[in-house]
């Protein structure tokens, strides 16, 4: 760290947790963004914030790194208030987000120099640093090469890098792999496990429950600005309900027949999808022996299912659960967007 | 968040500001730091430095083969001594475009907002900016210095003055580039800064003793032209390159030059601490 601006603060007589977040409040205008949120992140773990568009994650975000003030409540990251010593706090924090802090005309090397020179690194620590990110992030490659020719993985991780130039202990990562393809989120993934790995606590924001579940220690699902649920990832799984099984079938005189196939097969009853012209049933944790079941007894009757198989929970599904209404159907957020979301979330699967 | 409740007795911690000295040794290493970031990136931009030095470069030739002849000035060595004051000054002022398009772009891009969350002095993105512009400004004014004196241009007043007059011109391009970094951090957005947000620069520098005198033009505009800050500047510019009355515009163009530094710099620094 050399001379850092860590030392010349003191060091932090905080017992409580990493992140502390009370009965927070925050609007623009006449929309109310954060309606009463609390968090509590314990050392060295990983919160997932989940939820849609438009429901307060990046205004929660840009709160905890003191971008926004809170109209109400207080925010605490490592016991510094992110209202009363925004600058004690920053000197704690990364951020990375879903826009990138890179300089497209510079090389990796170059980015994260400038990065380092801004910390007030001297010029042995700064190349060290830069050394060590670019071996991590699987950078050397490239580092010597303008950014602009990176692709969206290499630019992603790049940027998860320039927040760890520091050596922060509370990093909140904004959305980390929106707009990437699956090969990319693959390797995003790796490295946000690796950071967790050396004692980080991080924050993260996603609208897909799968990555909350990869890397998560504990959820929060918030919606239209308050958190309406928290757990583990197990735990939310169950209150959902688990894996969904899901199947058309073709012959329309027979769906009714394949319905009552299926109905005995789990606790809940198999929902028939007008639009989709689908059957889904949640089976819980035990996907694979429901699956398995219900090509025994479809095949039994002569029913040839189409699309057969089981898919994880959505965010779609969570919030069905949880509110009764879908993750698009939120209220400030206007119709199109949602769509353009749940197509998205389609793709994922 | 069982814990949540217990834990509302948690007391802050109590974090001592640091002193100034060592606040402002900080904000000055922050600057060059981003000064350094501004000038790698215009090393890698070849065609940004050419077209900024080659615009200039054509309004030159321009005015002094092609619009010249048909000027008529009354200065010692003719129209080219007539044009140059005013050419470096309106060069100047167009170079602030740069200052505001990067800001608005360095917003729309989150990149200010990752700035904002690092410990950093408030002022160093604006400083880092106006000082990189600063070189630039004096880079291209002695090109264009350079083709004045290759097309015939001469200074008559003597070297100290010939020096006021130049740094006379950057001061009227750094007080130009505060303007710029106010629009460029309150508009937010790169297009439409590069497309309207700067159209008053036109009126600005072309309704000005820059190319034509003012008496040439029709009453009505010579009660702007005559009256507003680039004439003032330009004249008192004109004066120092080739004899004539200092102390005419002296006093008001300084005037007018700190009263805009001191309106514009604070509207700008406001508008970076609310950009988001």
């Amino acid at each position: 760290m050399g001379s850092g601006p860590q030392s010349s603060v003191g060091s932090t007589a905080w017992d409580g947790p990493a992140i502390y977040v009370e009965d927070v409040h925050k609007s623009f205008g006449d929309v109310r963004a954060l309606r009463g949120v609390d968090l509590a992140v314990e050392r060295g773990t990983v919160l997932g914030v989940l939820g849609p568009n438009g429901a307060g994650k990046t205004t929660a975000v840009k709160i905890l790194t003191t971008l926004l003030r809170p109209d109400r409540g207080r925010a605490l990251v490592e016991g510094r208030d992110v209202a009363r010593s925004p600058a004690a706090v920053r000197e704690i924090i990364g951020l990375a987000g879903q826009s990138t802090a890179i300089q497209e005309e510079l090389t990796g090397r170059e980015n994260l120099d400038i990065m380092g020179r801004l910390y007030h690194l001297d010029r042995a620590s700064r190349r060290r640093r830069a050394g060590e990110l670019l071996e991590r992030f699987d950078l050397v490659g490239a580092a010597d090469r303008p950014t602009k020719g990176y692709s969206g993985g290499m630019q992603r991780r790049l940027d998860l890098a320039l927040s760890l130039v520091s050596h922060p202990q509370v990093v909140f990562l904004d959305e980390p792999t929106t707009g990437l393809d699956p090969r990319s989120r693959l390797a995003v993934w790796d490295v946000i496990r690796e950071m967790v790995a050396s004692g980080t606590t991080l924050l993260l924001t996603t609208q897909y429950l799968e990555e909350a579940d990869a890397l998560a220690n504990e959820i929060v699902v918030v919606d239209r600005g308050t958190v309406i649920a928290s757990g583990t990832s197990q735990e939310l799984k169950n209150r959902i309900g688990g894996d969904v099984l899901q199947f058309s079938v073709v012959q329309r005189d027979r769906r009714a027949e394949a319905l009552e196939a299926v109905s005995g097969l789990s606790s809940a009853e198999p929902l028939y999808d007008e639009e989709t012209a689908r059957i889904s049933l949640r089976v819980g944790a035990d996907g694979s022996k429901a699956l398995v079941e219900t090509v025994r007894r479809l095949d039994a009757l002569g029913i040839h299912p189409e699309d057969l198989g089981i898919r994880r929970p959505s965010l779609d599904d969570v919030f069905l659960s949880l509110t009764g209404h879908g993750a698009e159907q939120d209220g400030d957020a206007p119709k199109r967007r949602g769509r353009g979301r749940r197509a998205r979330i389609r793709r994922e699967r | 968040m069982t814990t949540t409740k217990s834990l509302s007795s948690l007391v802050a911690l109590d974090m001592p500001s640091q002193p100034k000295a060592h606040r402002l040794r900080l904000a000055a290493a922050d600057t060059a730091a981003l000064n350094r970031r501004e000038f790698l990136i215009w090393m890698r931009n070849p065609a940004f430095i050419f077209f900024t030095v080659i615009q200039p470069v054509m309004f030159v030739l321009l005015f002094r083969y092609v619009f010249g002849g048909s000027i008529l000035v009354t200065v010692p060595g003719g129209y080219v001594d007539y044009l140059m004051p005013g050419i470096i000054a309106q060069s100047a002022a167009f170079a602030s475009f740069a200052t505001a398009i990067s800001l608005a772009r360095q917003l729309q891009k989150g990149v200010i907002d990752r700035f904002r969350a690092m410990p950093m002095a408030r002022s160093a993105v604006l400083l880092g900016r106006l000082t990189a512009d600063t070189v630039r400004l004096v880079v291209t004014l002695l090109v264009i210095l350079g083709v004045g004196y290759a097309v015939g241009f001469r200074f008559h007043n003597g070297a100290v003055p010939a020096l006021v007059m130049m740094v006379l011109g950057v001061a009227l391009g750094v007080t130009i580039c505060t303007v710029s970094a106010y629009v460029g951090l309150a508009v937010k957005d790169e297009e439409a800064v590069s497309s309207f947000g700067l159209v008053w620069l036109f009126p600005l520098t072309f309704v000005s003793s820059a190319f034509v005198p003012v008496q040439s033009m029709p009453g009505w505009l010579q009660a702007f032209a005559k009256n507003q800050p680039v004439t003032l500047v330009i004249d008192e510019m004109r004066s120092l390159a080739l004899g004539g009355p200092l102390a005419l515009h002296a006093w008001q163009s300084a005037a007018w030059l700190i009263g805009i530094v001191a309106v514009f710099v604070p509207l700008a620094v406001r508008a970076y601490r609310r950009a988001s």
